[in-house]
């Protein structure tokens, strides 16, 4: 075998790892874990892993993967199919027009970012849930929800981070 | 794709730039159509999620073991320190238990005799399948959880999944090899039950993160917090007589139920299979609908066969009354 193939290989599997570190992530969102509550506190993880691999990384992150990653969310978590792909796009689409804004901030600047932009696809899911059902759904769940979500993203966005720069060069 | 460097950009970059766009508006609008075909609840949505999650299913089965496992030996460890509490709370609670034994096995006597007495037609018989809960409940967006059993082992829509409790939910989408199972807690679940005492009869409404609702019963009828509630079997989907929980409270504007299934510690949960088929068959939901009604076809076939007289043998016609 030739050495360039086996380099494409490798160069290949960094390249998609971001995509499937975010599909890792739904699936950790669902598992069973028994914890009282847990399915209405958990972040919501794929959404960081959206904001941030579009922030540092558009290019590893296409706007296939988004939609793609966006019905694994909706199948497997069982909402209505289409209604996490929508939020996911929206986010893409609003990151992406304001990346440079993030690029070369400090963590902080990053966090609030990430924090007013979470709040706004909360606010969508919410819109949108509701629409679906033609029913006001509590407000409740999906608020707390995004403040776990806020809270976590620390310590995903480091780990993406470290992953960032000892895996993708 | 996206590189940003120096220069002016040319004109390949421009249309690149306005296919990326038209790509994202139209994978926007794909989206909103998928919430839209989903809302009217067409089949490829649903396949297309019951696809998707056989693809997963073996994962999360495999996480979901080992998930456990590692929750039993938590338990344990908690179990080893409220030992000798424990005993005595099982010592008292053996105790009741046989003198319940008793009256259980004296009625069941009973029971034998009087149906004997009134020969009496018993219902379907059941038969359950266990089957592993292989995610958490949706949570915020639905109130559902993944089983890992599907049509390979013979789960059908609209089938009740139960616990040694009661009611956990019915099943509402299978694949091959998992099936969804959506809580009684859920906007969308809807189930007959009655009030255990009256046998007043009503139906169950979930509300997602809220207790569900008894709604749409008899006007005048009398419910009090502690009332038990089981399913009332109408419907054909499910057996009857299943516990659901106990009427919690009552005031002007609902009458909640806390339901006797915690949700959140479910592994392991029962499949019952009534031998009915259900209010939530696709087939007979279709017959409803005048485009997809196999009616019409089947008269036109029997219009085209020559007519014939059958005189019935005496004592086979059939009596108007009779189904």
């Amino acid at each position: 075998m030739k050495p360039a193939f086996w380099q494409h290989l490798d160069l290949w599997a960094r390249n998609i790892s971001p995509v499937g570190l975010t599909v890792v992530l739904i699936l950790l969102n669902i598992i069973p874990t028994h914890i009282p509550g847990y399915a209405s506190i958990v972040p919501q993880l794929a959404l960081m892993a959206v904001f941030h691999w579009t922030v540092f990384r558009p290019d590893l992150f296409p706007l296939w993967a988004i939609f793609v990653i966006g019905i694994l969310q909706d199948s497997l978590s069982g909402a209505p199919m289409g209604l996490n792909t929508m939020v996911f796009l929206t986010v893409y689409g609003v990151v992406l027009g304001q990346r440079r804004f993030f690029l070369g901030k400090t963590f902080f600047v990053e966090w609030l970012g990430f924090s007013i932009i979470a709040a706004g696809a909360a606010f969508q899911a919410w819109v949108l849930l509701s629409a679906y059902y033609v029913y006001v759904v509590a407000p409740g769940p999906i608020i707390f929800q995004y403040f776990m979500t806020i809270a976590f993203y620390p310590i995903l966005a480091w780990a993406m981070g470290r992953w960032h720069s000892s895996i993708l060069k | 794709m996206l590189k940003q460097g120096p220069g002016a950009p040319n004109r390949v970059d421009v249309i690149k730039n306005l296919l990326q766009r038209f790509a994202y508006l139209g994978l926007i609008v794909t989206a909103f159509g998928l919430m839209m075909l989903g809302k009217a609840e067409t089949v490829i949505v649903e396949e297309v999620r019951a696809r998707i999650n056989d693809a997963f299913a073996p994962i999360l089965e495999a996480v979901a073991e080992p998930a456990a496992t590692v929750r039993t030996y938590l338990d344990e460890g908690r179990q080893l320190i409220n030992l000798h509490e424990e005993n005595l709370r099982l010592v008292e609670e053996n105790k009741r238990l046989l003198q319940w034994q008793t009256v259980a096995r004296k009625v069941e006597e009973e029971n034998v005799i009087l149906r004997g007495l009134i020969n009496f037609q018993a219902g379907p018989e059941a038969s359950y399948r266990a089957a592993r809960v292989i995610s958490d409940d949706g949570g915020t967006f639905s109130e559902s959880m993944l089983l890992y059993a599907g049509s390979r082992e013979g789960v059908k829509n609209g089938q009740a999944v139960v616990t040694g409790e009661g009611l956990v939910g019915r099943i509402a989408g299978v694949a091959n090899r998992s099936a969804r199972v959506l809580l009684i807690s859920d906007l969308n679940s809807r189930i007959p039950v009655m009030i255990e005492s009256s046998h007043a009869r009503g139906i169950l409404a979930g509300r997602n993160g809220e207790k569900p609702v008894l709604t749409k019963l008899p006007p005048g009828t009398i419910v009090s917090p502690g009332d038990r509630i089981v399913t009332s079997g109408h419907g054909g989907a499910f057996p009857q007589g299943i516990p659901v929980g106990l009427i919690s409270s009552v005031n002007d504007v609902s009458i909640e139920m806390s339901p006797y299934v915690n949700s959140q510690h479910l592994e392991i949960v029962r499949i019952i299979d009534y031998g009915l088929e259900g209010i939530l068959d696709r087939h007979r939901l279709k017959t409803d609908l005048p485009k997809i009604d196999p009616l019409p076809k089947k008269i036109t076939v029997e219009k085209t066969k020559p007519m014939l007289t059958v005189v019935p043998k005496p004592g086979s016609e059939r009596r108007p009354s009779e189904p």
